[in-house]
């Protein structure tokens, strides 16, 4: 039993950088744009969120307020890059796959070779550390599994019901959800298609710049080219596999890291099984997952990835 | 609109990423205290400085190559592939099994097999993405970055375990890494002193076969309507879906060559890191050449240089690698941005008219009435 | 009730002038509709309508010309700024967002609405109460679009202009997906608003310009080429107006079916891509050297029929027998290769490969024959001569042949497809809307070719919204209506009441 809760209370903070990212990815394609750049914008996020702490400290310890402003830079710079992408794909109206490979490509290039730079090597910070609730976390089972974490895992589950609401209930999110699926009708009735799609970006952006803060300040307190490891892409296909619902996005995160927390959890039993098959998993999974999932996107944005250009006589 | 129209038009879209390219990557240079002018000279000139230096560029434009011709088959024909990496990866793996299945025969037999074998197996991964795209809608480009990640797993696998060199066994040293592969694998290097080898023609005579395929024959047209309109070439009575089939499998398979031939030529052993960034890099080079083979050769080159002169920046102004990956992604973003207009053939009229509107040529085209 | 916006007293239009890429669409022009009023905006596809009322509506910013709104000059840099003073559009196309309800629909137009941090839905409800009562007009705000019928979307169009405070309405082509019964529910429905608001409607049929409006402004190649009170006239006046000169069309009068059967659809049941039966136990035939015109309202299972003739949609079950032989669920290579001609509904997505070569595109569906390729290799001089050949042949107006078939107008995409087809030689042709969106000219040299293989020999299956067009062309009518053949007649039969009738799900036995 022990080991059942070990896995779980293992596996919720390590879904904690997906979920953030595929709940920014949720309003990027609510809005009509998918972002494969979204690796890049993590990679730049890690960066950004520890190089404020590591500056200062240079790896000793610092004052909590430090690791904040990272976290504060990694969300700016996110949103910055969120609107660059924009640039590209909405006001260009560059086709969104190969574009969001040239940022992603962007990103993570320019992460790396900044780090090499300001930080390099395999420098690491004491980053943010766990924040029990105090008396939550003494409630047996319950208190280990979901009130001994770290501020920011509180934070990325408590955005699930903050990005249900924005999306269902207020004026922004309506016009979110009219953009991406008929922009035309949106555009007729006075809403302004475009502007609309680079808010989501911006939101999108900050949410994968605090998704990669997360990583580098929170869970591997250091930063590496693969810090990453293609949760950015992984991020991308969970809000297909959500069908762009915050709730069954969070499902999907967790039902993924708990295939790399079963890795690690066998791993720590001393089995001996050839740990790439088990490392292998969540990417096998996304692709199992996408070949099934029903592909009607009656309640989804239609006009997903279809550039919007009001002059085109259709 | 005329064709020269057109191929201008495509060159002056180059040269605008590369400068864009430049400018945003001053900005970086410039963050990180690099002297930017020195950066870039080295980047570009430092490796043409003597023979070596050629040869080794040469030597990273034949994965870069054959790569990016494969990704053109498929971009051309409405399916982009990311999976260059991964389909580089497989394809070594099975050369390296034929090498170390049948070291005792012949080159001129163990070569083509061996290449074969790279062929089928980047095909066979090519294959996957192609099938889920084609009968169940899966996005290739969520697809081919999965198994990008699950094939880089499988190789290090084989090169830990079933493949690993048994002298590493025994030294305890543990390098992932296969043993030095039959001499009879070599393929030839014909300038002495340097590393280039013969499987630069190999990729050069691809560059031709590409051309014929895509340009002048039946298949190809089928692959590349099905590439621009999706829907008129179904209308049509052309069988997308294995066309999409074909289009990935042969883009696979060229990747899988490009690792067969790095084995071959370069390392004459599998080790890590040989396809390091070659699958994207490839996409790169692909977009840079106008998706066409004879802009793809120069493209290829082009890139060799970035990459080969990216290695020398930290060494020689303190610049890292990375450099050149932020370059590449900025030129892709310049790339896709303008030739967005090139797909609209209303727009590009519009250009053209206003272009010759400016510089007084005569006029190709008139507004026309039914 | 809250006044949203002011009243419209008066709404002028002067020298407006809109061109789009090789097409001059607005040509200098001017016109006037005061209060109560209704105007007729009447003219061919293409004329110019919709550009003219997407420029009112402040969707495109004309280049030259100016408006005036109760005598102040106006600029509509968006739709916001035509809502502001009143204006409001039902277009062909419904604007409505498919996965959002009726009152999350209205809500988008609906700023009062928005608070900051939350949308007041209730609101918009009470809003919509408001309306329905004022107009009659009765919408269920809890449903979703998609879940409505095409009717009752356009009525949800009604009311979401009104809630938004519209004071003179432009409809574009209100009655097109309408059955005659819910046109006449529509057209007294706008009498009884006339009362308080201006309207303009485009519109083509003539029967409604005569039953609806006061005033009648006609179109022709983007400019006005009469105004005037709609009672002076006649609607033949008006339709000589229109199109210009006499119109003479082809007449059909040779005998038909002489020859047997080319095409026989027995008992089709086929699904629409929603997953009702879009053809429910169809049963036709087409003679060889025959044209049977397809009539009906757009929706009712002509664009399914078309498919999956040409193998482009599965039968459920039924047979389509061509020349003898059961094609049903052929692919679309066999059926080609069987000797069937398409000349499909959207030529520029279905018929051409747009950015391909006017030269390429011939050879889109025989770049593996013979006469094209020998082991693959497509012959590059042979599809040249007879690129240039078919050009001449056709009269296809271009540069040359190298110039990418997209960029050409639609009369000429449309010779394009035509010439390819009939340079293959096929047995049968299908021929969906063909001349939709194009001129006179180009519309009277299709129909002269269809004539011209009908009389060769070849059976034709002619869908058209166009009932002139049928009742010309053909020597038997066939009326469709939800998935099922209403009635065939011969076309001296069919006259455009009768057809009416049938169109609208009546079964009659006898002329009423």
């Amino acid at each position: 039993m022990n080991f059942v809760i070990n896995i779980l209370s293992l596996g919720i903070p390590f879904s904690v950088a997906l979920l953030i990212a595929s709940l920014g990815e949720m309003f990027n394609q609510r809005s009509g744009i998918f972002n494969l750049g979204c690796e890049g914008m993590m990679a730049m996020g890690a960066f950004l969120g520890m190089l404020v702490p590591y500056s200062i400290g240079q790896g000793a310890n610092v004052p909590g307020i430090y690791n904040y402003l990272g976290l504060l830079l990694a969300i700016v710079v996110g949103a910055l890059l969120g609107l660059f992408f924009g640039l590209v794909v909405v006001t260009f109206r560059a086709p969104q796959g190969i574009a969001g490979i040239g940022m992603q490509m962007f990103g993570v290039g320019t992460a790396g070779t900044l780090f090499r730079h300001f930080i390099g090597g395999t420098q690491s910070v004491p980053g943010i550390s766990t924040a029990p609730i105090p008396g939550l976390a003494n409630i047996p089972i319950l208190g280990p599994l979901f009130f001994n974490h770290n501020p920011l895992v509180y934070v990325a589950f408590l955005l699930v019901p903050l990005a249900w609401y924005v999306l269902f209930k207020t004026p922004w999110g309506l016009r979110v959800r009219a953009v991406g699926t008929h922009p035309r009708a949106a555009d007729s009735i006075g809403i302004q298609v475009n502007k609309v799609r680079l808010q989501a970006l911006a939101v999108g952006g900050a949410l994968a710049g605090l998704a990669g803060a997360y990583l580098s300040l929170c869970q591997a307190k250091m930063f590496s080219d693969e810090i990453i490891a293609g949760r950015g892409f992984i991020a991308v296909a969970l809000v297909y596999f959500g069908q762009w619902h915050p709730v069954k996005i969070m499902g999907g995160a967790l039902l993924f890291t708990l295939a790399q927390a079963l890795q690690l959890a066998i791993q720590g039993l001393g089995i001996d099984f050839p740990y790439e098959f088990l490392v292998m998993l969540p990417y096998l999974l996304v692709i199992i997952v996408l070949a099934v999932s029903r592909k009607s996107k009656l309640m989804g944005p239609t006009a997903l990835g279809k550039p919007f250009n009001r002059e085109m006589r259709t | 609109m005329t064709k020269r129209f057109k191929t201008g038009y495509t060159i002056g879209i180059i040269i605008l990423a590369i400068v864009v390219a430049m400018l945003l990557g001053a900005v970086i240079l410039w963050a990180i205290g690099a002297d930017v002018f020195k950066t870039y000279l080295v980047i570009l000139t430092e490796p043409l400085k003597n023979k070596i230096g050629v040869t080794e560029v040469l030597l990273r434009m034949v994965p870069l190559m054959t790569i990016a011709l494969g990704i053109t088959v498929a971009y051309r024909s409405g399916i982009i592939n990311i999976g260059a990496e991964g389909q580089m990866a497989i394809g070594i793996l099975a050369t390296t099994a034929v090498a170390l299945g049948f070291p005792e025969l012949p080159s001129f037999v163990l070569i083509p097999f061996a290449v074969l074998a790279g062929a089928v197996g980047g095909a066979a991964w090519g294959f996957i993405p192609g099938f889920l795209k084609a009968k169940l809608e899966v996005s290739e480009l969520l697809s081919t970055v999965m198994l990008n990640y699950i094939a880089a797993q499988l190789y290090t696998f084989f090169l830990r375990g079933p493949m690993l060199d048994p002298a590493e066994l025994t030294m305890g040293s543990g390098t992932p890494q296969s043993m030095r592969l039959t001499r009879n694998l070599d393929l030839t290097r014909f300038i002495k002193g340097t590393r280039i080898h013969t499987g630069l023609f190999i990729a050069l005579a691809l560059a031709v076969i590409i051309f014929f395929l895509l340009w002048k024959t039946s298949y190809g047209y089928k692959m590349r309507a099905a590439g621009a309109s999706e829907r008129a070439a179904r209308y049509g009575g052309i069988n997308v879906p294995k066309y999409l089939i074909i289009a990935m499998m042969i883009s696979g398979a060229f990747a899988g060559i490009a690792g067969s031939i790095e084995i071959a030529g370069v390392h004459r052993r599998a080790i890590e890191g040989v396809t390091s960034g070659y699958g994207f890099s490839g996409i790169v080079v692909a977009l840079f050449g106008g998706l066409h083979p004879a802009g793809i050769v120069p493209a290829a080159f082009f890139f060799g240089l970035l990459i080969y002169g990216a290695d020398m920046t930290q060494r020689l102004v303190g610049v890292p690698a990375n450099m050149v990956q932020v370059l590449q992604g900025i030129i892709i973003l310049v790339i896709v941005s303008t030739k967005m207009i090139l797909a609209n053939p209303y727009l590009m009229q519009r250009v053209e008219r206003r272009w010759y509107a400016l510089f007084g040529k005569k006029e190709s085209t008139k507004e026309v009435k039914a | 009730m809250q006044q949203l916006t002011k009243a419209i007293d008066s709404l002028r239009i002067e020298h407006i002038t809109k061109r789009f890429p090789g097409v001059l669409a607005c040509d200098d022009i001017s016109l006037e509709i005061g209060k109560g009023e209704v105007l007729a905006l009447v003219g061919e596809n293409g004329a110019g309508k919709t550009t003219l009322m997407n420029i009112l509506m402040g969707l495109y910013h004309p280049d030259e010309g100016k408006l005036f709104i109760n005598e102040e000059e106006v600029h509509f840099r968006s739709p916001n700024d035509a809502f502001a003073y009143g204006i409001g559009m039902v277009h062909q196309q419904y604007m409505l967002v498919p996965n959002l309800t009726v009152m999350e629909n209205i809500a988008l137009g609906f700023k009062q609405a928005w608070k900051p941090w939350k949308l007041d839905l209730q609101m918009v409800r009470e809003r919509i109460e408001e309306v329905a009562r004022q107009y009659g007009l009765v919408v269920d705000p809890d449903a979703y679009i998609w879940q409505l019928s095409v009717g009752e979307q356009q009525r949800v169009e009604l009311v979401k202009t009104l809630c938004l405070g519209a004071r003179f309405l432009i409809l574009d082509e209100p009655t097109s997906a309408l059955t005659p019964q819910e046109t006449d529910e529509l057209i007294a429905l706008l009498k009884h608003m006339a009362e308080e608001l201006s309207i303009i409607f485009i519109s083509h049929k003539l029967q409604e310009v005569k039953d609806l409006s006061h005033k009648v402004a006609i179109l022709r190649h983007g400019r006005v080429v009469f105004q005037g009170d709609t009672i002076d006239h006649s609607s033949s006046d008006i339709a000589a107006l229109m199109t210009g000169h006499e119109v003479v069309l082809p007449h059909n009068d040779a005998p038909a079916c002489t020859l047997g059967p080319m095409l026989q659809l027995r008992n089709l049941k086929v699904r629409s891509d929603r997953g009702f039966l879009a053809l429910d136990d169809l049963s036709l035939y087409v003679c060889k050297g025959e044209i049977v015109g397809l009539a009906g309202v757009s929706g009712n299972g002509q664009r399914e029929l078309a498919e999956v003739i040409n193998g482009l949609r599965k039968v459920e079950s039924g047979q389509i027998l061509f020349d003898g032989k059961d094609i049903a669920n052929f692919s679309p290579a066999e059926v080609i290769k069987a000797g069937m001609g398409y000349v499909p509904e959207e030529r520029n997505t279905e018929g051409i490969v747009p950015s391909f070569s006017m030269k390429e595109n011939f050879i889109l569906k025989d770049n593996q024959s013979e006469t094209y390729s020998s082991h693959s290799f497509i012959k590059n001089k042979v599809v040249e001569e007879m690129a240039n050949q078919l050009r001449e042949q056709f009269d296809i107006r271009s540069p040359n042949i190298d110039v990418a078939a997209g960029s050409l107008s639609g009369g000429n995409i449309q010779k394009v497809i035509l010439a390819r087809e009939i340079s293959r030689n096929p047995k049968f042709l299908v021929a969906v809307y063909p001349t939709r969106g194009l001129d006179m000219g180009a519309a009277e040299f299709i129909h002269k070719q269809l004539l011209k293989l009908r009389n060769e020999g070849v059976g034709i299956l002619l869908i058209s919204e166009e009932l002139e067009e049928i009742t010309n062309l053909s020597d038997q009518v066939a009326v469709i209506f939800k998935g099922k053949i209403q009635k065939v007649l011969p076309s001296s039969e069919a006259s455009r009441r009768r057809l009416g009738i049938l169109m609208a799900g009546v079964k009659d036995d006898e002329e009423i």
